[in-house]
Parts: structure tokens; sequence; C-alpha cells
């Protein structure tokens, strides 16, 4: 019924052109498809395979796994992550949330505050580490300044003990990441629509409890895209714990990342150190997917 | 200048999808003015950048003058567009914007020169030739837009919605404008719209689309008074058309409406006598400006005693509302007649003017022939010839 | 004339407020402030003092000394970064130019794939890049670094600019074509101009990303190409000898004075990216 047009007149110039987009995305594909997609699969094979120093391929099946969940290391690194990822979530988003609040009360200087807040984040996390490892050096650090400063029975020593060195992580994670989710709920806040906090008002609500109640439940998106960001931030903390602890003492302050780097490239054991990164992986994956999921939901119900 | 000729022509995007466009045939002579009008959705900006080249087309073919554009790409098809946000490239000047075209042709700068300069005065924008576009005001980038594409002096201007981002008064004046233009410069031109007011008052031809279909092809004027569908004759008219289902009765021989207003009835002649119309549903339509006021000069028509519900007066005219038949019925009556609402009014009808229309199918009914010869409404010309 | 009556009770409220924010201010300018003191006390003075106690005498020998250390590595970090940020602030905007302008059937699919890898922790393909830049000569270099760092920066570059360029209507690029424009010349001569905001985020964002990188620093080079990080970790990690913490101090300033110097040039591109990269990713 409908005549199909011969499209014959396209000059070599405009095949050129209609070819360009993809060859110009073409590198990138190359790279994604290859440096992200078939890494991931690459490490995922070396991960059950008995490689040591190097690389071999007789597969072990899920030898590296079991021995994993065997070593004793992971354990500790993996409940260190647990400690570390909620505390370190925990406090930067009460921190960022009351301080983004506050800040959004029309507050003077505002601007140089925020930068105040917000510096850290342009560090890196070595710098962050160096700092705060002499901040929380026991004899010289805080712990000597409180007692020069008359607090004579303050005692801070948890760099060196096994049991609290994962807090100094903590402390310095939320030093330098706290700023960020104040800037992100700052922005969220300048988003809110002013008519509703007018009716809140008018309706005779007092203003913590219109934050409460009805700024704050806004801000869903960010609250989830901020969690996202930490948790994304803590399962990849690997400087941080080089730099302040190197997973010190022993090896009571290791992280995952710090585990695979160590037994990855310094103990030879790169089918086990495959194994943990494909944990890591699992990891975000399982943070992500749900995410993911709700933020595509959340659109199609646009 | 050149002629357009769609044969054919079918859009979709992917197998299984439903067509976007389908079995379009259209035709305009060089220098004629050619409306898409349709609602959101119909495709008709799908078919105008189909024209442009800017979407291919999966069937048929697209002729300007002679010459198959189908496969071609926009640049080669000799065409220029003026858009709805008008895009103009914002960081440069209005005169850059109006060389871009120009340059990447290779023109000589002493050309280019004057043709800004033409164009320039033919719009009355020199005063703003160095100005960034975020400097003008929404009018001023219309124009711009508009200098933009009559610089290139194509065989085709394309122009979509160019004035539904402008303010009501505004796209007044610019409509009469662009007419001004339209008759000085002779171009040939596809303007999509979904004003009405504007593909009446600019257009030489229309074509009412709707689901990627066109409905009508025609004249504004046969668009008007002999509309094919009931969708052609809801969507051309402000206000609407008026709309009664009923069911159409044979009394003494002759097929008869019944229309009640409640407090009194009336038969309206129908001047079909088709046997399958008998005791159908159909639906009748009439304009608002075909219902009058009873008076001495139009006796022998049908008239009907109706109480006001709503009036609005709206400057030209007094808008009237009764209620024929259970269906809100509006009446389009002289400025000066201000009735009160539950005033009793007696309207009088053209039987000759009513259309019919299936109920089911929406598809016109017959083919109205006067009943009865009515000299004294000489000034109406029929155009019933489907 | 219900505000004016509120006044009192808000106003000790916002004392409240101004406390808080101000007490976190100094909490957060702490660390910098002992690390510019530690930096400029000499060890004798650092041993006797507190952190936050001023030096006795002040003292350039720990930053004479850190930058006498560092030097070299500070300029790896130079050559790793100013060619990495530029080449794959260059890839990104052409395949957010694709992205956003020129889809095809698959590219929203490869922007799915894409965007995983702003989340991608590096862990997982550490061992399989470094096969790689081994088999590539690359091992242990500076090039090896760039090529890591453009690699797997590309995810955020193009990010950023597919979602600023998809905010830009399509009629531009069709009036482009209209005109006679073609792919590039329409990149060059409209979106590029229209892009100055955007590639100022990513250019900041990529510098003091890979600035401030570690883990690849640290896995892909060593001895003399490796970036600041690393020789800080280094320097500060070292069992032997006697703590200077002066030289810590001043190298850790060193190391953090290229991105906090970007920082508080363009701090409003630093924020706008953070968030932009943040929120959207």
């Amino acid at each position: 019924m409908s005549s199909v047009a011969v499209f014959s007149k396209a000059s070599p110039f405009d095949a050129l052109q209609r070819w360009l987009p993809k060859l110009v995305l073409a590198p990138s594909m190359f790279i994604v498809l290859v440096g992200f997609y078939g890494y991931i699969l690459w490490t995922f094979v070396l991960s059950f395979t008995n490689s040591t120093f190097l690389p071999t391929y007789k597969f072990v099946g899920l030898a590296q796994y079991a021995r994993l969940f065997d070593n004793d290391r992971w354990w500790v690194a993996s409940k260190n992550l647990a400690v570390f990822g909620g505390m370190f979530i925990g406090i930067s988003m009460v921190v960022g949330v009351l301080l983004a609040v506050f800040l959004d009360q029309r507050i003077r200087r505002e601007g140089f505050i925020r930068t105040i807040y917000l510096y850290p984040m342009a560090l890196s996390m070595i710098v962050t580490g160096t700092a705060w490892k002499w901040l929380l050096n026991p004899g010289m650090g805080l712990d000597k300044l409180l007692r020069d400063w008359g607090w004579e029975g303050f005692r801070l020593d948890w760099l060196i003990d096994p049991d609290r060195v994962v807090y100094c992580l903590v402390i310095a994670a939320v030093w330098q990441a706290s700023g960020f989710i104040m800037a992100m709920f700052l922005a969220g806040l300048r988003g809110v629509d002013q008519s509703i906090i007018r009716a809140a008002q008018i309706d005779g609500a007092s203003m913590p409890k219109i934050y409460w109640k009805v700024v704050l439940p806004s801000l869903r998106p960010v609250f989830f895209s901020a969690v996202m960001i930490l948790a994304h931030i803590a399962i990849k903390s690997f400087d941080l714990v080089a730099a302040m602890t190197a997973g010190g003492p022993g090896y009571s302050s290791d992280l995952p990342a710090m585990f695979m780097y160590s037994f990855t490239f310094s103990r030879g054991q790169m089918g086990m150190g495959s194994a943990s990164a494909i944990l890591m992986l699992g990891a975000i994956l399982a943070i992500l997917v749900p995410y993911l999921y709700s933020e595509l939901r959340a659109k199609r119900n646009d | 200048m050149a002629t357009l000729e769609l044969r054919n022509v079918n859009k979709t995007y992917g197998a299984g999808l439903p067509d976007t466009l389908k079995n379009i045939e259209l035709s305009i002579k060089e220098g004629e003015f050619l409306i898409l009008v349709g609602p959101s959705g119909c495709g008709k900006s799908t078919l105008m950048n189909c024209i442009a080249g800017l979407e291919n087309i999966t069937g048929g073919a697209i002729m300007i003058g002679d010459q198959d554009v189908s496969g071609m790409s926009p640049k080669d098809r000799d065409i220029a567009m003026v858009f709805q946000s008008y895009a103009l490239y914002p960081t440069m000047s209005v005169r850059e914007n109006i060389e871009f075209g120009l340059k990447i042709r290779k023109m000589n700068q002493a050309d280019i020169d004057a043709e800004v300069a033409r164009v320039a005065k033919l719009l009355q924008i020199e005063h703003l030739l160095n100005r960034k576009p975020g400097q003008l005001s929404g009018g001023q980038q219309q124009r711009v837009a508009m200098g933009r594409a009559l610089a290139r002096r194509p065989k085709i201007y394309l122009f979509d919605e160019p004035l539904s981002n402008l303010d009501a008064k505004l796209r007044v004046e610019m409509r009469t404008e662009m007419k001004l233009m339209h008759q000085r410069l002779k171009t040939t031109t596809v303007y999509v719209t979904h004003d009405q007011i504007e593909a009446m008052t600019l257009g030489d031809k229309v074509a009412v689309m709707k689901d990627g279909i066109i409905q009508q092809f025609g004249t504004p004027k046969q668009i008007y008074n002999d509309p094919a569908n009931l969708f052609v004759a809801s969507f051309i008219g402000s206000p609407p058309m008026n709309f009664i289902p009923l069911r159409l009765q044979r009394k003494d021989g002759r097929l008869v409406a019944l229309l009640d207003s409640g407090q009194a009835r009336c038969e309206l002649p129908m001047s079909m006598n088709d046997a399958g119309l008998e005791d159908r549903e159909v639906i009748l339509g009439l304009r608002p400006e075909q219902i009058v006021l009873a008076s001495g000069d139009t006796a022998g028509l049908p008239t009907l005693r109706a109480e006001v519900q709503v009036t609005e007066p709206t400057g030209p005219d007094t808008l009237v509302f009764v209620t024929l038949n259970e269906s809100k019925v509006c009446c389009r009556l002289a400025p000066d007649i201000a009735p009160a609402v539950g005033e009793t009014l007696t309207l009088q009808f053209d039987p000759a003017k009513v259309l019919l229309f299936d109920a089911k199918t929406g598809e016109r009914l017959g083919v109205l022939a006067p009943s009865q010869p009515v000299e004294n409404m000489g000034n109406v010309t029929r155009l019933n010839r489907n | 004339m219900t505000s004016l009556a509120n006044k009192p009770a808000l106003s000790l409220s916002r004392v409240a407020i101004y406390a808080v924010l101000i007490v976190a201010v100094f909490i957060y300018l702490v660390p910098l402030v002992v690390m510019l003191l530690t930096s400029f006390k000499s060890p004798e003075d650092i041993g006797s003092g507190n952190l936050l106690s001023w030096p006795t005498e002040v003292t350039a020998i720990g930053w004479i000394k850190a930058w006498a250390t560092v030097k070299g590595y500070f300029w790896n970090s130079f050559l790793i970064t100013v060619p990495a940020v530029l080449i794959s602030t260059t890839i990104g905007a052409l395949n957010g130019y694709v992205l956003s302008m020129w889809r095809f059937r698959g590219s929203q699919l490869f922007f799915g794939l894409l965007l995983f890898g702003c989340f991608l922790p590096f862990q997982t393909v550490l061992l399989p890049a470094s096969f790689t830049l081994g088999k590539m000569g690359l091992a242990s270099t500076t090039t090896g670094l760039v090529f890591v760092h453009v690699v797997y920066g590309l995810a955020f570059t193009t990010l950023f600019f597919r979602n600023y360029y998809v905010s830009i209507p399509d009629a531009l690029v069709k009036a482009a074509r209209l005109d006679g424009a073609g792919f590039f010349t329409i990149f060059r001569r409209i979106i590029l101009p229209m892009s100055t905001p955007i590639i100022m985020v990513c250019l900041i964002w990529q510098f003091t990303q890979i600035w401030n990188d570690f883990l690849f620093g640290v896995v892909f080079s060593s001895g003399d190409s490796q970036p600041i990080t690393v020789a800080l970790n280094n320097l500060v990690n070292t069992s032997t000898g006697v703590k200077e913490y002066n030289v810590d101090m001043a190298a850790a300033m060193i190391a953090g004075l290229p991105t906090l110097l970007v920082y508080v040039v363009a701090g409003k591109y630093f924020v706008r990216g953070l968030t932009a990269g943040a929120v959207k990713g």
C-alpha cells in the first residue's frame, strides 16, 4: 500500500555525518566494555583461581571465598566496615542536616561559613589522615592539649587502642564529608517551596516542627542520595586507613579496601584479594540496585 | 520558491509501534501557505520534521519542486525553519545568528552583509543586530528567528508553532504581520499550529491532523463550513460547534430531528431523506452563530422557545447558553442583546446548515441540500460537495 | 504584629543557632590551624608545646625539608593531573554531546552502563588494569597513571556534560543542521561556547579527584613516578628515624594546597560539581 522510498542520494559526506556520533562514542564504548565490565569479569575469574603473586588459571572453585571467610582478618575488616560505615553515615548525616538547617535561617556571612564547612572535601584523604593522625596522637595531640588546658584526667589514646581505633577513622571521615552533606541538604532546602513553610506557619506550627514534619520529609531524595554517597565512600575507603593507621594496631583497623590491597599486592594472595574485591562490588550493588530501582520507579511515576 | 508534495508519507519508530504518520497525501502550489493543525501528539510536528529532513520517513516520498528529497540531509533540502523556542544561538549576536547559515554555505562576506541588511530592514531589527538573544524580548527573538529563516531565501519555509510562546496581544499582532509578509514575499510556507484561529486566518490550505492521519485537507472555508467528521467540526471554531445527540424520526414522510428545550419542542426537517438514517443515533452539529433570535424576516424557519441559563457578554457578541435535548447549547447573539438568566428567548435555526454525524464513527452523514429555498440567506455560500 | 511579639524568643533561638554554627566553624578549622602551626614549629617546640600553642620561634625549616623531599612527586602529580584532566574532560564533553543530542539506538544503554562506573569500586579492576599497563609498557610511569585516570574518570566527565546538555533544547541543533552545520561544527560553534560553566565544574572535579588520588598512585607507580599523595604517605608512615612532625605537616600542606587553592578560587564550581556529580550519580 505504501511505496517504499529509495534513499540513494546520500553523499559520502552525509554518510560520514551519519556515522560520526557513533564513531565519536566508539572509543568510550570500548573503554567501558573492556575497562569496566571486562575487567570486573577478569577479577571475577581470578577469584576462582589459586593465583598468588602472578595470575594463574588453575581453577579452585570457591576455595578462595572459603579461605576468605575463614580468615579472621577479613572478618575484622568486615566488622570494622559495619561499625565505621554505620557511624560515619549516621554522624555525617546528623551533622550535615543540622548545619544545613541552621545555615538556612538567613544567617549573616553564610557564604563564608559554608566555605569553611566544605573545605575538607577539597583535601585528599591522605592529607586528612595525616592531619588527624597528628591531632589524635596519644601524648602529643588533643590528648595533651586538653590536659594543658586544665582537664587533668583527659586521655585520648584511641589511635593505639585496638578496640577504639576505628572511631578515629570515623572522626576524620566525618570531618571530611559532613560539610558535603551540609551542602547537599542546603541545596535541597533552597529548592523547597517557601509557601509550604508559610502555610505551616499560618497553621501555627513552630519552626523546629515545620522542619521536622514538613521540610525534611520533602527532601527524601536528597537523603537517599546522601546515604548512597556516604556508603560508597565508606566501602571504598582505603586512603584514610592507609594514612592514619595502615590498618593497625595489628590489623584492628583494617577495612575491606585495605584488606584487598595488602593481600593482592603485598602478600601475594591474588586469588583471595580478587575474591575480596568481588565481595566489595557485591556490597556496593546491594546498596545501589535498590536505590536505582526506587529512583527509576519514582521517575516513571512522574 | 517551490511546490511541495507529500506522496503517501509514512513514519513509524519501529515495528510493532503505532504509526506516527499514516499515508499522508498533501500538495501545495508555489507560494501557498499550508497549515498543519491538530491537538498535541497528532503528528504535525513529526510531519514537519520529516519535511525538514530532521527525521527520516519510513515510506512514501517528499517532493520539493520536481525533486524527491526524501533521502536528503536537511542542509541539502534548501529549507529554513522557525522554531517554537526560536532556537537562537545564545552565544552569538543577532547578526551572527543570521549570518551563521550563510557563512556555512560559504557565501562571500559582501553578499552576507547585503542579505543581513535586507532581512534586518524587512523585519525592523536593525537596531538589535549587535545584541545577544538573551537581551531581547520574546517578540524581538521571534523576529530574529524569522530573519534567520528569511536570510537564506530557501525554497520552503517551515514554522513550528512560532507564535505560541508570545503573549496574547503580541501573538495577534505577529499573526497579522506574518500574513502581510507572506502576501508580500509569496513564500511557500508550512506552518504548524494547534491554534485553530491561526489556522483559519493564515492558511491558504489547512490540513487537520489527528493520530497521524490527515482528517481533512482543504481551504479554511471548506474546513469550517464543511467539516469531514466530528473531530474536524469540534476542533475548528470558537466557541466550538454545538453537538446534540438524538435519534432521527420520520414524520409525514420526511426525516425530522426533534429538539426539546424543556419549555417547547420543535421539529427540524432534515434535507436528506435517506431511509438508512431513520431511527438512527446521530449527532446534530450546529455552530453557535447559526442560532439566531427569531425575527420577522426569517419567518418560515423553525423556532423554539428556550430558557436562558448563562450569558457571557464577550464584547463583540453575547454568548447565551440554553439546554436542548439535555445538551448545553451555545448561541452567539448580537452584543446588544442582554437577556437575563431565566428569561425565555425564541430561537430560530436554519435546518439547511445543520450537520449530521454518525454517533459511532463520527463521520459526516449525507450531503445537505436545502430542503426549501432560502433566498434571504443568500450571503452564506454552500460548499457541501463531499 | 505577631512577628513583633515573637521577637524575644526568636532572637534567643537565633543566638543558639549562631553559637552552634560558630563553634562548628572552629571545629572544622582546627585541623588546618594545627597543621599550619605545627609546620612552622621546630621539633623541640613541638615536644614542649601543644597543638595550639604558638611557635616560640617561627621557622620554615619544616617546609624547606618537606619541599626537598616531595618536590619531585609534587611535579609528578602535575604531570599526571593536567593531561588526565584535559583529556578526560574533552572526551567527556564529546560523549555528553552525542548522548544528549545525537542519540542512536543503544546510546541510552551505553549511558546506563557508563553510569555504573561512577559507583565502581576500583578494587575490582586494579589487577586487570595493572596487567594491561604492564603489557602496554606503561607500568610505573606517569603516562600509565594518566591513562588510568582518563579511563576511570570518563564516567563522571560524561555524566557532567550529558546532564548539562540535555537541558539545552534540541531545536538548537535542528536549527544548526538546517543552517547546514555538521556534527563538529555544531559542537564547536554552538554547543561549546555555551558550556563554560560545566567545563569549569568538570575541570575542577577532575583536578581534585586525580590530584587527591591515592589508590591508583600506590598501585600503578613506584619510585620516581609516584604522585604526591603516595610520597606524603610514605613520608608520614616511615617508621625509621625520629618523627619530624613539622615536616609531616608541611608536606601535608604542600599536598593539599593546590586543591585548596582551587577550592578557594572557584568554590562555586566545586560545590556545583560535588552536588551535580553526586546527586545525579
